[in-house]
């Protein structure tokens, strides 16, 4: 957007006119982005947990929150989490005290800190990193240090099985994960979220729009998955399994510190739907974009929102997969799947 | 300038900080959660010379793999988070002496010394280059360093198998 380019290119003129350093101004801004940001997870993720009550009650037939608010129970989720940050603030006796308070921490600033390289829109991103792709995997992958922290500092052994299924779970699926988004990124021949979008522009054979899920079907399908299973979703919820383990990594936790817990696993839902827009989707780009720039932002949020009813369709639809099933199946079948559609992918872009 | 320089120092502390803790930490669990801090303030540390490459990698390898693998392998070792790790042995004076020189050494490397580290040329972008240089110029060094990770993962899953 260039209007917000101007407007923060005036702001460092005027303070540099009354002389103050550039630090400063510099550390205004990132506030406001970084506020911006917060906000925006809070409400995204206000509104996805009631959508996901929303879609869970149709798919079984019944119709989830009704009453906080007047319309089909909108205000649900604020009541909750009002709920949420008014209860007790409970820390086990036995617990590690200093992991245990900072476990939700890292897990909430490994999901926020991925959002620094989400192209919202033409030119809306805070960061076009030129390694953004990278950037994005290897943030993400901070979560689980999180979970590992919580699961073990709670001194309770459902939440320490938890911590250890979820460990394997993201170790083995991260591999998988990462070479299925080398397709695009080999495609584009850039890893900048920026310039990926770019290079999604325009259409094939006239009406095909030129995004990266047709010629790479089998990595957004293997995407996809690994990113259920980053996520914790269902079927890959083993980490948290109800049934098994009450609540896994995070069954001792309680009131505020639950809530990031929650924060930050809804947080997480849209950063991969996001990857996967930028990636697979074509990010902002749609009809109207060149004349009316914002609407890009529309035509991403409505891509990701799609995708993250898919994640929940899927979660409300699929059995949970066994412990065993889940590792042979990311080991035996997607890795190979993923290599083979890398190395044909650089085949074909070689020729 | 001085802004970098400031913000060298602060992330400096941190990481021999969180260092500090994982050499000391009596609590086997803490020194490698310590030691996933040290990892990302290094990380920190590379973006700070303009490397976010290998910052990126070195966040997805060492905190996302490595440590994760670190921490699993812990917490499958039955009581050993309850066992209060020895710091120290009989062997202090003699690592003493070889601490002491190193810092001795780096001192007058770092006083004395040739400037070897005169600022390079900025790069735009460093994965191009990297990638350029690891098929091209180090394409040895790298298969070399391929053959050794393929026969360290067969020497384990013979290790690991049951006969």
């Amino acid at each position: 957007m260039d209007a917000v380019s101007r407007a923060v290119e005036s702001f460092y003129g005027l303070t540099t006119a009354w002389g103050i350093p550039w630090l400063i101004p510099a550390l205004v801004i990132m506030t406001i982005v970084v506020s911006i940001i917060l906000g925006y997870i809070s409400v995204a993720a206000m509104f996805l947990i009631w959508w996901e009550r929303k879609i869970s009650a149709h798919i079984q037939v019944r119709f989830g929150p009704m009453r906080v608010g007047g319309w089909h129970g909108w205000a649900q989720s604020i009541a909750d989490g009002l709920k949420l940050l008014l209860k007790e603030d409970i820390i086990p006796s036995r617990a590690d005290k200093v992991v245990f308070v900072l476990a939700p921490v890292v897990v909430f600033a490994a999901a926020l800190a991925g959002y620094v390289t989400i192209p919202f829109g033409p030119g809306l991103i805070v960061r076009d990193l030129n390694i953004g792709i990278l950037y994005m995997v290897a943030i993400s992958s901070l979560t689980v240090v999180g979970i590992v922290m919580a699961g073990w500092s709670s001194n309770n052994k459902y939440a320490t099985l938890g911590a250890l299924r979820s460990a394997a779970q993201a170790v083995s699926y991260e591999v998988p994960l990462v070479l299925s988004l080398l397709g695009p990124v080999i495609l584009a021949g850039t890893m900048s979220m920026g310039r990926l979008v770019d290079a999604q522009g325009g259409t094939w054979l006239g009406f095909l729009p030129r995004w990266y899920v047709f010629p790479q079907i089998v990595g957004f399908l293997v995407y996809f998955t690994c990113a259920l299973a980053e996520c914790n979703r269902l079927p890959f919820d083993i980490p948290e399994a109800e049934s098994e383990l009450v609540a896994g990594f995070h069954v001792e936790y309680s009131g505020m510190r639950f809530a990031i817990f929650f924060l930050a696993e809804y947080a997480n839902m849209f950063a991969v739907a996001a990857i996967a827009t930028t990636m697979f989707l074509g990010g902002w780009q749609g009809p109207l974009t060149t004349q009316l720039p914002l609407i890009g932002v529309l035509w991403f949020l409505l891509k990701c929102y799609f995708l993250i009813f898919v994640m929940m369709w899927l979660r409300w639809t699929l059995n949970r997969l066994r412990v065993d099933q889940l590792m042979d199946f990311a080991w035996k079948v997607l890795l190979p799947i993923a290599f083979a559609n890398l190395v044909i992918t650089s085949l074909v872009v070689a020729l | 300038m001085t802004v970098q320089l400031g913000i060298f120092y602060i992330l400096a502390a941190f990481v021999v900080w969180a260092a500090a803790i994982v050499v000391l930490g009596k609590n086997i669990v803490r020194a490698a959660v310590a030691l996933i801090f040290t990892f990302c303030g290094m990380a920190a540390l590379y973006v700070l010379l303009d490397a976010e490459f290998l910052a990126a990698v070195q966040v997805l390898i060492y905190v996302g793999g490595i440590t994760i693998l670190l921490l699993f392998a812990i917490m499958l070792t039955s009581g050993i988070s309850s066992v209060t790790a020895r710091v120290v042995n009989e062997q202090t004076p003699f690592s003493a002496i070889a601490a002491i020189g190193l810092l001795l050494g780096l001192i007058y490397a770092s006083t004395r010394g040739n400037a070897a580290m005169a600022a390079p040329p900025r790069l735009p972008e460093t994965a191009p280059f990297l990638g350029r240089l690891l098929l091209t110029t180090y394409a040895l060094p790298f298969e070399a360093v391929s053959i050794l990770l393929l026969a360290a993962m067969v020497g384990a899953i013979v290790l690991a198998r049951k006969e």
